[in-house]
């Protein structure tokens, strides 16, 4: 073999583990797809219009703002993919098909692109989307007109009821002793299946808790936050008294806690950092849910927490290896 | 073997778990190929620097002869070690040349003559006191073998405020494809025990370690089964099996693990009586000691996806790495050459560089198999980096400080600890050159310290 006379030369290391963003987006993908089927078995076909609608608006405002900016193409890293889906797990089944395409706008041209594409955005930009939405269309985003899966399953004309999480607030879900005893709404099993009023992807428990095992396994997030978050929102939430099963099972808790709050850009990239992060959100969708004017408090709480993840980093900075306190004394 | 102590006292568990580090895949192909003994190139360019510290000044001028072994050339400096003739032959230059890091030295080429004889005047050691051992260690030459290549006689030289209690042999070899340290155990198990016997006596340790990963379990038999049979009634050798996990072999993570002591800052691992030494060190100084030859020559791993028959060879130090490559059959052509590991090694612009003392590797890639030619993304703050560090530091975040020239906050987060162990470019799935990054935010901390 002929030696040749020009090499590369590059710095170390020369080695890789094979990651790249987009294979990262892939796996959240592929935990999202249980999700995902479970939508469309739950509350029919429209959810998956939804879902497409979601992601290729987001791609689209993805493409053309990068173009208006200038900027390279980042479709490929498929982050405004994992957007759309999370935007779109994020509306209940009857909201005109024209809201994603809004929620879309804002979550990425505003949030994302404007702040400077991905990894820039100090706030998570599906949630801001679902938020405006809610703020914006109360009338198609508001508690009270969730469909229920049974009704159309059922094919039934009553599409609406009363949600477990309003339910949760006003005691007519049993306590833990009771719930598998005392006939209500939604026994124990259709909440973790996910046959309950909510939005297209929070309900089905089971599958996005699949979804979280995945990424486990993958080690795309860590379970720290999802567990911490979900955890400190039922503790508290138990300790005055409400049902910890139905508030694990109901509203966006999963979903947000596995999804949303692990969302890399947003959340502290320091363990320390992390949890306090978690507890935070946890502890804000607690006192929401226990004390607030809304029904459901996980997006807000991953927001006011998301503004806070530069100081979160900057105060649980670890100390380097062998680090040196100012009076010269070894740090254990 | 563990689990009955009764049977193997030899065998230690780690004392702690190391932070963060990273899996590449081992890839140790040349494992269980004998070393192979090189014939000679028809020059030698022996660099008078081969290690951190002040170079040397040739003992020795343009037209002398020289033997295997002789001095040519040494420094006053606390921070040095002499360099040795690897062949015997004629001085017919002293000039300078770039050598594997870039940087430019004096460098004494030699034209190798037939005869090749030993210098007349080596003669075997004899080392009582820790003091003997020092100058033993600096007169043969011996510097850090694993890459770094810091001059060994400062490390065991004994210091007053914290003797030193444990002696720590490195035999890691965390990084992918190496396996010069592997060959070391295997094939001169017996002198590397020898050399332990003679620190342990002159340096008066309570304890000898001998780290090593167990993705090598023959090694492992083969130490445990030599301490076993010179070990005394204290049971002072042991040997630890670490994890197989990257940086194992970094120094101060392999002193953590091995006694739970955490190096300070900027400090030796003498400052927390620890001494830690190359397994292929204690070879090389035991075998100064028995016959007065210094380190003029290494076992160099030849491996990476272009070579065809992965092995380890005998190098003079001085041979240039385009002469070892004519002894090397190829699959395909070579398309970037590292000296080391893949992980801290460093590309080769050219192949007219001399192998020096740390050269534990020359790897061959082509252009397929190039894990690094990747186009870099901006940066997702995935947090990998961070949870690989084995520094604790936020690579990250260091860029950025780096980018904006924030000395206060790159002092705040401790960069000068880095050790480029590239743990934190390895995981990173945007392909940040991150290693680059903390190399320059280290410079401009240390300027704006000044």
């Amino acid at each position: 073999m002929e030696m040749p006379t020009k090499f590369t030369v590059s710095a170390s290391p020369h080695f890789h583990s094979g990651n790249t963003t987009g294979t990262i987006m892939a796996d959240v993908l592929i935990a999202l797809v249980p999700a995902g089927i479970m939508s469309v078995v739950l509350f029919g076909q429209r959810s998956l219009w939804l879902i497409l609608i979601s992601v290729v608006s987001c791609m689209l405002f993805e493409y053309v703002t990068r173009r208006l900016l200038k900027r390279p193409n980042s479709l490929g890293d498929l982050s405004a993919v994992v957007t759309g889906v999370l935007l779109a797990f994020n509306l209940p089944s009857n909201v005109p098909m024209w809201l994603p395409v809004i929620g879309a706008f804002v979550a990425i041209v505003v949030v994302k692109q404007f702040f400077g594409g991905i990894g820039q955005n100090f706030v998570n930009p599906a949630i801001v989307g679902r938020i405006t939405l809610m703020v914006s269309f109360p009338q198609y985003m508001s508690v009270s007109r969730w469909p229920n899966p049974l009704a159309i399953m059922n094919q039934a004309d009553a599409v609406t009821s009363a949600s477990p999480l309003s339910q949760l607030s006003d005691g007519s879900i049993p306590s833990l002793t009771e719930m598998f005893t005392k006939t209500t709404d939604y026994d124990p099993l259709s909440m973790f299946l996910g046959i309950r009023p909510g939005s297209l992807g929070e309900t089905c428990i089971a599958a996005l808790l699949i979804g979280f095992a995945y990424l486990c396994f993958r080690k795309v997030i860590s379970p720290v936050i999802p567990l911490l978050f979900m955890g400190t929102t039922v503790g508290i939430t138990w300790l005055f008294g409400q049902n910890p099963y139905y508030n694990l099972m109901s509203g966006g808790l999963v979903l947000g806690a596995v999804y949303m709050a692990t969302d890399y850009t947003t959340c502290p990239i320091n363990f320390k950092g992390k949890i306090v992060y978690a507890i935070g959100c946890g502890l804000i969708t607690a006192v929401i849910r226990l004390w607030g004017g809304m029904p459901e408090g996980v997006s807000i709480a991953i927001v006011l927490m998301n503004i806070l993840v530069p100081h979160i980093e900057r105060l649980t900075t670890p100390k380097p290896f062998g680090y040196i306190k100012e009076k010269k004394e070894k740090s254990a | 073997m563990s689990k009955d102590k009764n049977q193997s006292p030899i065998l230690l568990k780690p004392a702690c778990r190391a932070r963060g580090g990273v899996h590449p895949v081992h890839n140790k192909f040349s494992a269980e190929q004998e070393t192979v003994k090189l014939p000679l190139p028809e020059r030698v360019y022996i660099p008078l620097r081969q290690h951190i510290g002040a170079p040397c000044l040739p003992t020795v001028s343009v037209g002398d002869h020289v033997y295997v072994g002789t001095k040519l050339g040494d420094s006053d400096a606390p921070v040095s070690a002499p360099v040795h003739s690897s062949v015997s032959g004629v001085v017919e230059a002293i000039t300078p040349m770039a050598g594997v890091g870039g940087g430019i030295a004096d460098t004494v080429v030699i034209l190798v003559d037939e005869c090749q004889q030993d210098d007349p005047n080596l003669h075997p050691i004899t080392v009582e006191t820790a003091d003997d051992l020092v100058k033993a260690a600096r007169d043969c030459g011996l510097v850090g073998l694993g890459g770094a290549g810091f001059p060994t006689h400062i490390k065991l030289k004994p210091n007053q405020d914290q003797p030193i209690d444990t002696l720590i042999i490195n035999a890691a070899e965390c990084e992918p494809y190496i396996t010069s340290d592997y060959r070391a155990c295997m094939e001169d198990g017996e002198l590397i025990m020898q050399g332990i016997q003679t620190l342990l006596r002159t340096l008066q340790v309570k304890q000898v370690i001998i780290g090593i990963e167990n993705n090598k379990p023959k090694a492992i038999e083969k130490l445990v089964a030599i301490a076993h049979e010179q070990q005394d009634e204290q049971n002072r050798i042991r040997v630890m099996k670490l994890p197989s996990h990257y940086p194992h072999g970094a120094e101060k993570v392999l002193v953590q693990v091995a006694t739970g002591r955490r190096i300070a800052m900027g400090a030796l691992p003498a400052s927390v009586g620890c001494a830690v030494m190359n397994i292929s060190g204690v070879a090389v100084l035991q075998h100064y000691i028995n016959t007065g030859m210094p380190l003029t020559r290494r076992r160099v791993t030849v491996d990476g996806w272009a070579v065809k028959r992965p092995q380890n060879f005998w190098v003079p130090v001085g041979m240039l790495v385009q002469d070892l490559l004519a002894h090397v059959s190829l699959k395909s052509a070579p398309h970037k050459i590292i000296m080391g590991g893949p992980m801290m090694g460093s590309a080769q612009y050219t192949t007219n560089i001399p192998v020096v003392k740390q050269t534990n590797a020359v790897l061959l890639f082509d252009q397929e198999n190039d894990l690094s030619a990747f186009s870099q993304g901006p940066c997702i703050r995935c947090g990998k980096c961070v949870a690989a560090c084995p520094m604790s530091l936020m690579p990250t975040l260091i860029e950025r400080f780096a980018k904006t020239n924030d000395i206060e906050n790159l002092r705040r987060v401790g960069v000068g600890v880095c050790m480029e162990c590239g743990s934190c470019a390895f995981n990173c799935p945007a392909h940040r050159p991150l290693v680059q990054y903390m190399r320059l935010a280290k410079e401009i901390e240390r300027k704006g310290r000044t």
